[in-house]
């Protein structure tokens, strides 16, 4: 039992939606509509309580020898984005009830029988995954398939990818299957490929890391995501100010007044 | 067979070909109409066409109206101990006291019906995360509620006979909820502040300040409106109603793109307001009130209600400004403006 990633490469994504499909049929999670979106071929438009991947499709121009039959047509830069099973998880810290907790596999799992509808880890997730299903009240988010890891099967998402853009295994072997990847890329003359594995924030490193088709941002990735619990000190130090000065101006206001 | 369309909609289409053909003449060129303007495409500048990339705060308008009742009753807490200890007002402590349990009875009953059911509310007792300032609150105000409702009880009690100590555990149970209610004032600030959402964690080490504020403003004009007119909480309320004006104004003069939903659109507007009514507006009052011996019962009740009505205001501002917040991805994603028609500054 090994520590597991996603590593998931939007230059191999043909944009087919099977990861989708798969992940809505073996979590039994809900339809939610098949209406296009307006912008390409996206018809889930981000993650949330009923969308665990969701394919973005972002319109790059065409680079001669990088795809693209005529130069006036655009590539695709097509990714499958899910929860990022963050090493320091905002939603897990932020759970009052103990429901969201972290996997032997390393990923971070939201136990729905526990979840108690607080909703305080849809504001505390630096990524917008996790949402309240409003119709019954819980949070929902990508399980990592915990069920399907604890019988050693791959998640239904990677299983189900026709071209292996989802990846799925060991974490530090994928890092360095990623690294390879980008080399090979960059050798073949990619030269807007990204890895997308924030380490160096408050959030320290995810279970799910990207490389993509030009600036993660335009993937709606953040550059800079920062775990939520980081602003605590802070919080609680000008908490205590707080009721410092609600107690001495309550005092004053009393034993300042001296005529009843 | 297609119908025409008719009224409204029929009236905007011709206008729009009005629109068109005198665009036609006049440049040979035409644009979009407005709605387009503003339509993004994926790219390093705008992001994923300009889709949030945070989620929205979910919570039901019972949250806002929680941080309101909390914070009151807190402070009443507070200045029912105070009130004890300075051996000042009896009637007025127990009127405080009262506040607070009510407060302490009403805050559950809010969080229940933005849960869904009674039982989901136990589940927060499930375990204790320091960690969690939703953890943190939730037992506050368990401890809270219990200690305030205790406090009323003992305190009547303690009115009507002599039952040997019966007065030292009042007294107990007045202190425990003063300083639990400390907490449950402030702490609401810490909850929204430790979070994703960009215009409430930049404001992490004010908004305990400013829900503190508010808070003990509320209590000290509920316990006026009662009709209690002791000078020590005019003193409170100008107190608090001074900072307020202090942080209406520095809210105002911050002008980062973080702080955009604190001073435009809905949820700027919200503020503007509120920092008024549980501002300036109060504090003229009360001076008012000073000068005119024979207004001032008046003035100090007109300067309650502005300051009970700005301090609601406040805490649902704030909510709102978040909901703004999670929407603009430009912050997380780090973007240079301008990504949004900037169509709102001329409000104001
Ligand atoms: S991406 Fe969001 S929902 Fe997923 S583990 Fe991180 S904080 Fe939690």
């Amino acid at each position: 039992m090994s520590v597991t990633a996603f590593l998931t490469d939007s230059t191999l994504c043909i944009g087919c939606k099977a990861c989708e499909v798969a992940c809505k049929e073996w979590n039994q999670v809900s339809n939610d509509g098949l209406d296009w979106r307006g912008f390409s071929y996206d018809n889930t438009a981000a993650l949330g309580h009923s969308t665990w991947r969701h394919v973005a499709f972002v319109e790059n121009t065409a680079h001669p020898g990088q795809g693209g039959n005529a130069p006036e047509a655009f590539t695709w830069g097509m990714l499958s984005d899910v929860c990022k099973h963050c090493e320091n998880a905002g939603c897990l810290e932020a759970c009052p009830t103990g429901a969201l907790v972290r996997t032997e596999f390393g990923g971070v799992y939201l136990q729905p029988d526990v979840c108690n509808g607080c909703a305080y880890c849809v504001v505390a997730c630096p990524f917008g995954v996790v949402e309240r299903n409003p119709a019954e009240g819980r949070a929902f988010k990508c399980t990592f398939c915990y069920d399907r890891q604890k019988d050693g099967l791959k998640p239904a998402c990677a299983t189900a990818c026709p071209t292996e853009s989802i990846k799925f295994g060991d974490i530090e072997d994928l890092r360095e299957e990623a690294v390879r990847r980008m080399n090979h890329l960059h050798s073949a003359g990619f030269r807007d490929v990204h890895l997308y594995d924030p380490q160096h924030t408050s959030v320290g490193g995810v279970h799910a890391f990207f490389i993509t088709r030009g600036d993660p941002r335009a993937y709606n990735l953040p550059p800079n995501p920062e775990v939520p619990t980081s602003y605590l000190r802070k919080g609680w130090i000008s908490a205590g100010i707080a009721a410092g000065l609600m107690l001495a101006g309550t005092l004053f206001a009393f034993y300042g007044s001296n005529h009843e | 067979m297609s119908t025409s369309p008719r009224g409204e909609e029929r009236e905007q289409r011709e206008r729009r070909l009005e629109e068109i053909r005198r665009q036609a003449q006049e440049h040979a060129l035409i644009p979009f109409p407005d709605e387009h303007e503003n339509s993004f495409e994926a790219s390093a500048e705008n992001g994923y066409y300009g889709m949030p990339l945070l989620k929205r705060p979910q919570w039901t308008v019972e949250i806002p109206i929680y941080f309101f009742v909390g914070g009151a009753a807190g402070a009443a807490a507070l200045i029912a101990a105070v009130g004890e200890i300075s051996n000042k007002d009896r009637d007025l402590v127990r009127d405080a006291q009262w506040l607070a349990a009510i407060g302490g009875i009403i805050s559950p009953a809010l969080l229940i019906s933005d849960l869904g059911m009674p039982s989901r509310f136990l589940a927060m007792l499930r375990v204790f995360k320091v960690r969690s300032p939703m953890s943190v609150g939730s037992w506050t105000l368990v401890a809270f509620s219990n200690a305030a409702v205790a406090s009323a009880v003992l305190g009547e009690l303690r009115r009507r006979r002599s039952i040997p100590g019966v007065p030292v555990l009042t007294r107990v149970s007045q202190i425990a909820t003063a300083l639990t209610g400390l907490v449950l004032a402030t702490y609401t600030g810490v909850l929204i502040g430790a979070t994703a959402i960009p215009v409430w964690n930049e404001h992490i080490s004010s908004l305990p300040v400013h829900f503190a504020t508010s808070g003990l403003l509320t209590a000290a004009s509920i316990l006026e409106l009662k009709g209690h007119d002791s000078e020590a909480l005019n003193k409170i309320a100008m107190m608090a109603a001074t900072l307020e004006t202090v942080m209406g104004a520095t809210i105002e003069m911050r002008t980062t793109r973080v702080e955009e939903p604190l001073r435009h659109g809905i949820s700027g507007r919200a503020m503007r307001g509120a920092g008024l009514l549980s501002g300036p507006v109060p504090l003229a009052l009360r001076a008012l009130g000073m000068l005119s011996k024979k207004n001032k019962p008046t003035l100090r009740r007109a300067a309650a209600l502005s300051s009970i009505v700005g301090s609601m205001l406040t805490r649902w501002a704030w909510i709102k400004a978040g909901h703004a917040s999670a929407e603009d991805p430009r912050v997380p994603l780090q973007l240079e403006p301008p990504a949004r028609s900037q169509k709102d500054e001329s409000l104001f």
